[in-house]
């Protein structure tokens, strides 16, 4: 394997709904062990840009290589190659429900080593405990918090130990400290086993504490306006809408209202 | 809730008086304006609210009304003799532009519709060959000991479509053997030849009605059982997970239930052929002046094993298009909630659509060789 290759270089991506064009021109890399997050605001493409770079969609123009490999052009068995080391944790988890935990983060073992079930056994229970879920084997995702349903994704995901990891809103319905709790896990991924990690998100706190560089998608334009670490593209805007969702403001011409003197007084 | 207008030179005053709450039906400003006696042009609409008493969304909804009325017409619209929470709360519903979004299609040539409906239905039958292929690849490599099929999801589809089964099959078997056996007990009595029912009851349940009335019940229980289940996965992105991590969902997914209906579905055949034809006997003993023995005797004669295969064999197929058809259908779901009940839909239209095409040819086959 090359190492001087960087896992994800994006050539001039245009991604398309049908007729649609979600987002054009974009273009950039992700380098090796850096936490990359794509951000924009609802309905700007982050979701399908994802997509894009799983290979669930195929680009409407442009490349997407992977570690210098085309996605879209590979066949069966260097897709599967390529998906190997790859892990993806979906919004919602996405847990096989007529499985059990165990089962769910064994199918990718089976899948992709010859271990026995012994083996096996023991690889599921370290990625569950390491997510914190020691002791849930048994458990089926429908008998778990929405929280744990995401640990126990990520267990699934990083299963295999796969060298780019992405992740679809990871705090999207957790409460602060949850999804506080699940970037520290995050980071502690990248630092411990080097994984790169690609993350989808608009939550600006998740942003500000875990992105090296972030990517910013402005619907308005449909193209990428920003990229670079989110404190540096908050102090130093390309464009306004960057500095609007960065510091959570609304824009408008009036200024915010007061929703103390919104409210509508009851007789 | 009370509105007296009254002019000034070109200005119209509404006067805004009493309560005004939820629920009581909001005055038109237009209908007001129309109602009014003609006079001189008005240029500004002001209000009085000195008299307000409570309200609430529904003075925004009279008022948002008067706004658009004075945009459309070119008329002010003073709001600072409103309160200042009404005339806050009216600003801040136009601080942001009306988007117009143009989501009407337009309108299109019949040629064009026709043209596009032709697409439609191209991309639909391209999409069933390849599921189609798919899962025929899939079989072809779980011959060749290439998948690792979950047995587990196996025995479990066999296990709903046997022992689950069997109430809703007991009770329309046993009363579509009633049904053939009261036909003919009518019927043939007529030219005497009552013995002949057991003739009509055995052959009508194994070649025909067994398998049918079977694929029928599963079609709609079974089926549609898929379809949503596959679908209601593809909406919490469980098949994109498959996807992600290389596994085919198709392997994983679909093969273990359609091997589970092609086992099950003989053997409940089976199985309805056999009630069938005892609710048919009940009906022969009643009516005609036949005992068991006599029944299962003309059976025997007349009936063929060749008639109990041709059953089964059809049971073999049913089955199969149950499994694709639901299967499919699920795995082409859209992503919202009404998507799995559509899908749930049309799988059970599809597969008792093919059942009864499928029979058809079968029937004709079978005639023309002689089976």
């Amino acid at each position: 394997m090359e190492t001087a290759r960087r896992p994800i270089e994006v050539e001039g991506l245009t991604m398309k709904y049908g007729p649609l064009v979600v987002m054009q021109d974009l273009s950039f890399q992700v380098e090796r062990g850096e936490i990359f997050v794509i951000m924009g605001g609802s309905g700007s493409g982050k979701s399908t840009l994802l997509k894009h770079l799983i290979g669930l969609k195929k680009p409407a123009a442009g490349t997407i290589l992977f570690d210098g490999e085309d996605f879209g052009e590979a066949d069966e068995r260097a897709r599967k190659a390529i998906l190997r080391r790859i892990g993806v944790l979906y919004q919602n988890g996405a847990l096989w429900s007529g499985m059990t935990l165990a089962e769910n983060v064994a199918l990718p073992l089976e899948e992709y080593t010859s271990l026995d079930a012994e083996a096996i056994g023991e690889v599921v229970a370290l990625k569950l405990a390491l997510v914190g879920l020691r002791g849930f084997e048994a458990f089926y995702p429908a008998e778990i918090s929405g929280g744990m349903r995401k640990r126990a994704a990520l267990a699934r995901a990083t299963a295999v130990d796969p060298e780019v990891l992405f992740f679809d809103e990871p705090s999207s319905g957790l409460d602060p400290i949850t999804a506080s709790r699940l970037d520290d896990l995050i980071l502690q991924l990248r630092d411990s086993f080097g994984t790169t990690i690609v993350v989808v998100s608009h939550d600006l706190a998740s942003i500000f504490k875990i992105a090296d560089r972030a990517l910013f998608l402005d619907i308005e334009r449909k193209t990428m306006t920003a990229l670079g670490k989110p404190s540096e593209l908050r102090d130093d805007p390309p464009t306004p809408e960057v500095r609007r969702f960065l510091t959570r403001s609304s824009g408008g011409d009036s200024p915010a209202p007061d929703p103390e003197r919104m409210r509508v007084p009851l007789p | 809730m009370r509105i007296e207008l009254s002019q000034q030179g070109d200005t119209l005053t509404a006067h805004l008086s009493g309560d005004w709450e939820s629920g009581l039906p909001v005055p038109r400003f237009e209908r007001l304006l129309d109602d009014r006696a003609p006079g001189h042009p008005v240029r500004v609409i002001d209000f009085d609210a000195s008299e307000l008493g409570a309200w609430d969304s529904s003075l925004l909804t009279f008022l948002m009304q008067a706004m658009t009325y004075c945009e459309v017409h070119d008329l002010e619209f003073r709001d600072e003799h409103l309160p200042e929470d009404v005339a806050r709360l009216l600003r801040l519903s136009r601080a942001v532009p009306e988007k117009k979004i143009d989501r009407e299609e337009p309108e299109a040539s019949p040629v064009a519709r026709f043209g596009k409906r032709v697409l439609v239905a191209q991309g639909s039958f391209l999409a069933a060959v390849t599921f189609t292929g798919e899962v025929t690849d899939g079989f072809v490599r779980l011959a060749l000991r290439r998948v690792r099929m979950r047995w587990r999801d196996f025995w479990v589809v066999v296990q709903a479509n046997t022992s689950g089964a069997l109430p809703i099959v007991t009770l329309i078997a046993f009363l579509i053997g009633v049904i053939i056996a009261f036909l003919g007990a009518v019927v043939l009595r007529r030219f005497g030849a009552g013995y002949y029912v057991s003739y009509l009851v055995g052959y009508g349940m194994l070649r025909e009605m067994g398998a049918l009335m079977t694929g029928i019940i599963m079609a709609g229980r079974t089926g549609a059982g898929f379809a949503a289940e596959l679908g209601s996965m593809k909406i919490t992105e469980e098949i994109d997970a498959y996807r992600t991590l290389g596994i085919s969902p198709v392997d994983h997914l679909v093969l273990p239930r359609m091997l589970g209906l092609f086992v099950a579905m003989p053997l409940l055949t089976l199985y309805a052929d056999f009630v069938g034809i005892m609710g048919g006997m009940i009906v022969a003993l009643a009516l005609l002046d036949l005992s068991a023995a006599q029944f299962v005797g003309g059976l025997l004669t007349a009936v063929t094993l060749g008639d109990g295969l041709l059953g089964l064999f059809k049971g073999v197929v049913y089955g199969l298009i149950i499994g694709l058809a639901g299967c499919m259908k699920g795995m082409q779901a859209g992503a919202d909630a009404g998507a799995v009940g559509r899908a749930a839909t049309s799988a059970v239209v599809m597969g008792i659509t093919l059942i009864v095409a499928a029979n058809a040819v079968i029937d004709w086959l079978a005639v023309l060789l002689g089976v």
